[in-house]
């Protein structure tokens, strides 16, 4: 008899602490990127960020119980729009974070936010987002596109460089950039050269920026054909003749294969590997160790990105179920960025530095960014006052 | 625009040509002698790159590694027409299409789980990394004229092998009529073979070439292959000398175009409107070049005989 009762009282204390810790639900987030598509380096050095950051975490955000689900959009737009479908509406998903590609976050930014599930990107900045299309449940962790390009432009009016050529790929981001530095960039634009986008052979247009003679040169040309130009640029003898200013050409991703053509070209980015703070000398630190490369800007947001999420779950204890108190928990941005100071504007886009960052060689051989000057500190973007979030 | 700079235009696209040419003319042999639409041809020419980059890096020296390369694609040609392609010599066109296809795919996953898919570099040999003075402020690598050097040597290589050889005859009479040939007693699938090896060694040898200058990526020979297709289309089906002749036009066409379509615009529209139709109409010239050649001459501009 005793024992049986024993028995029985063990098994409602069993009984009774599962059913107690059943009521908190793991934390459901996904991580969706552009894995499989060309030019998909940023992709994995991304997932990389992320995933570093989970297993700091000891694999759980906030302490809690966590499931990570990793989906790849391969680089289109249809394929991430049925993913976003079935993680919202099968998974349950609290928040979808990543992406890659502009459209391809664009696709899917409706199916997530109509469903009142969380869309955090860590590089998709686009200006449609900071400003009329904003949504309550979408963050931009990684920058606005305008204030990236623009702070190139900036830097361009700093210096005085009175003449400028811009070149990029024929497609929206390519125009998006070069909108951006002219946004900001008061001095004369010779020419803008929008390149088919796969090409190869950029000596034709080598050649005309030679008889252009600017004084600054606005290139944004991610991936393989960033690689070839200022290969092509560096061999017609014109790297040094300019003033060469970029986004997203000489980073991370293209200095493995650009090596020395590189050094001394100038880029603009919101985060450099030496930006000195100790939040940053750790991720860069323990991304090398775990992975063997340079981090790039891409594994910096997704990593932050991660942080920014644990941050949020840790001030709801947990409880995903009370979306505002969660939204609110996120725009606090009280977790340890490694571009050091990082607040959210009204329109839950960042305000942050943007620095002008040089390709170096390390003592080491390996090739980086620097950060040799904050060209606009503390900047949020224009499209915050056409949003409704106030 | 000035003539300095349309003088430097005109080089630029000559060398693209020769590029092409390189690229095309074993594309040409295979469509042209066996009837094989081979979509992989762009992928050998990857192929041929990244091979060029390991052995450079293992051996030090880039003639070396071009030396080795040689065999190694023959090789590859050789294997691939045993394990797939000889299947499909009496197939339908759109069987060739979807083989082919399936081994750009296969090879390009190959590239990317061996290689990596971040974008690689190989460094200009320094014998050739000098360069020469174009025009004021504008230096023209000196491997660029090697290439051109390179792709004018093929050429005249090729020309005399066709024309003067035995087995040059062979292949001409094969791309008039293989049956006829293989009716007389020679042995056609020995000469498909070799002349699938030689289009592999040329696509090859043309990734090598392009290597120092182009970024390595997979993928990288889809762009090509589809101009190699329009120069091939444009010359004339299994000639060579048409795969000279259209892959210089292509070259000059597509240059000029890009470099002063919106210049030539904006003499009559405005500025703004020119800057957006400008790059999208030089997208599209050597298509239209090709159909304007089409309308004129259905075979191409130098068709090999018996298939105009």
């Amino acid at each position: 008899m005793k024992v049986l009762s024993t028995l029985l009282g063990c098994a409602a204390a069993a009984i009774l602490t599962t059913s107690a810790s059943a009521a908190a639900e793991p934390v459901k987030v996904a991580f969706m990127n552009s894995l499989s598509s060309t030019s998909s380096v940023g992709a994995k050095q991304g997932r990389d960020g992320f995933a570093l950051a989970l297993k700091e975490l000891g694999g759980k955000f906030g302490g809690v119980d966590t499931q990570v689900i990793w989906e790849d959009d391969e680089g289109k737009p249809d394929v991430a729009v049925t993913k976003a479908k079935t993680l919202v509406e099968r998974d349950h998903v609290d928040a979808i974070v990543g992406f890659t590609f502009t459209n391809v976050a664009m696709a899917a930014l409706k199916p997530i936010v109509d469903s009142k599930t969380f869309f955090l990107s860590t590089n998709p900045g686009p200006s449609p987002v900071a400003g009329k299309r904003c949504s309550p449940y979408f963050f931009s962790v990684s920058y606005q596109m305008d204030l990236e390009s623009g702070a190139s432009g900036k830097y361009a009016n700093d210096a005085k460089l009175d003449t400028a050529f811009l070149i990029a790929p024929n497609y929206q981001a390519g125009k998006d950039s070069l909108g951006g530095f002219k946004r900001l960039y008061k001095g004369k634009i010779v020419e803008e050269d929008y390149t088919p986008l796969h090409q190869i052979d950029y000596s034709s247009d080598v050649a005309r920026i030679a008889a252009a003679k600017p004084s600054a040169l606005y290139v944004f040309m991610p991936g393989a054909p960033g690689v070839n130009f200022v290969k092509q640029l560096r061999q017609a003898g014109l790297a040094d003749k300019v003033t060469f200013l970029s986004a997203f050409t000489i980073d991370e991703s293209a200095l493995p294969a650009l090596q020395d053509s590189a050094i001394g070209l100038y880029g603009s980015a919101d985060w450099a590997p030496n930006l000195d703070n100790p939040a940053n000398k750790k991720f860069v630190a323990d991304f090398e160790k775990e992975y063997g490369y340079v981090p790039s800007n891409f594994s910096a947001h997704a990593y932050d990105a991660a942080m920014l999420i644990d941050s949020a779950v840790r001030a709801v204890h947990g409880d995903m179920s009370n979306k505002d108190a969660f939204r609110a928990a996120l725009k606090k941005a009280d977790f340890k960025s490694v571009r050091g100071e990082f607040k959210f504007n009204t329109n839950q886009f960042p305000i942050q530095n943007y620095y002008l960052v040089k390709a170096a060689k390390r003592p080491d051989g390996k090739y980086e960014t620097e950060a040799v000057k904050n060209v606009m500190p503390m900047q949020g973007d224009e499209y915050a006052k056409d949003c409704s979030m106030k | 625009m000035s003539i300095p700079l349309f003088l430097v235009q005109l080089l630029n696209g000559l060398q693209l040509g020769v590029l092409l040419f390189l690229v095309s003319a074993g594309l040409t042999l295979i469509f042209g002698v066996m009837g094989f639409i081979n979509l992989a041809h762009g992928a050998l020419y990857m192929v041929g790159a990244y091979l060029a980059f390991t052995l450079t890096g293992v051996t030090g020296s880039f003639l070396l590694s071009l030396l080795l390369v040689f065999p190694a694609m023959f090789l590859l040609g050789l294997g691939l027409d045993t394990l797939v392609f000889r299947h499909f010599y009496d197939r339908d066109h759109l069987d060739q299409v979807l083989v082919t296809f399936g081994l750009i795919v296969i090879l390009d996953e190959a590239v990317k789980m061996i290689w990596g898919r971040a974008p690689l570099s190989v460094p200009i040999p320094a014998a050739l990394s000098g360069s020469i003075t174009l025009m004021d402020g504008l230096l023209y690598p000196a491997y660029r004229l090697a290439i051109i050097g390179a792709g004018l040597a093929v050429a005249v290589l090729l020309s005399i092998l066709v024309t003067r050889t035995r087995a040059g005859m062979l292949v001409r009479a094969g791309a008039t009529n293989a049956r006829i040939v293989a009716a007389l007693g020679v042995n056609i699938r020995g000469l498909f073979m070799l002349v699938f090896g030689v289009g592999a060694m040329l696509a090859g040898f043309s990734g090598v070439m392009a290597a120092p200058i182009f970024a390595l990526e997979p993928g990288m020979g889809d762009a090509f292959l589809i101009l190699a297709f329009v120069v091939i289309v444009t010359g004339g089906i299994g000639s060579i000398r048409g795969a000279f002749i259209a892959s210089l036009l292509v070259g000059l066409v597509d240059t000029l175009g890009r470099s002063f379509a919106t210049d030539l615009l904006k003499l009559t529209m405005s500025s703004s409107a020119a800057g957006r139709i400008g790059p999208a109409l030089a997208s599209m010239s050597i298509y239209i070049l090709m159909a304007a050649v089409l309308f004129f001459r259905p075979a191409g501009l130098f068709p090999a005989a018996g298939r105009a």
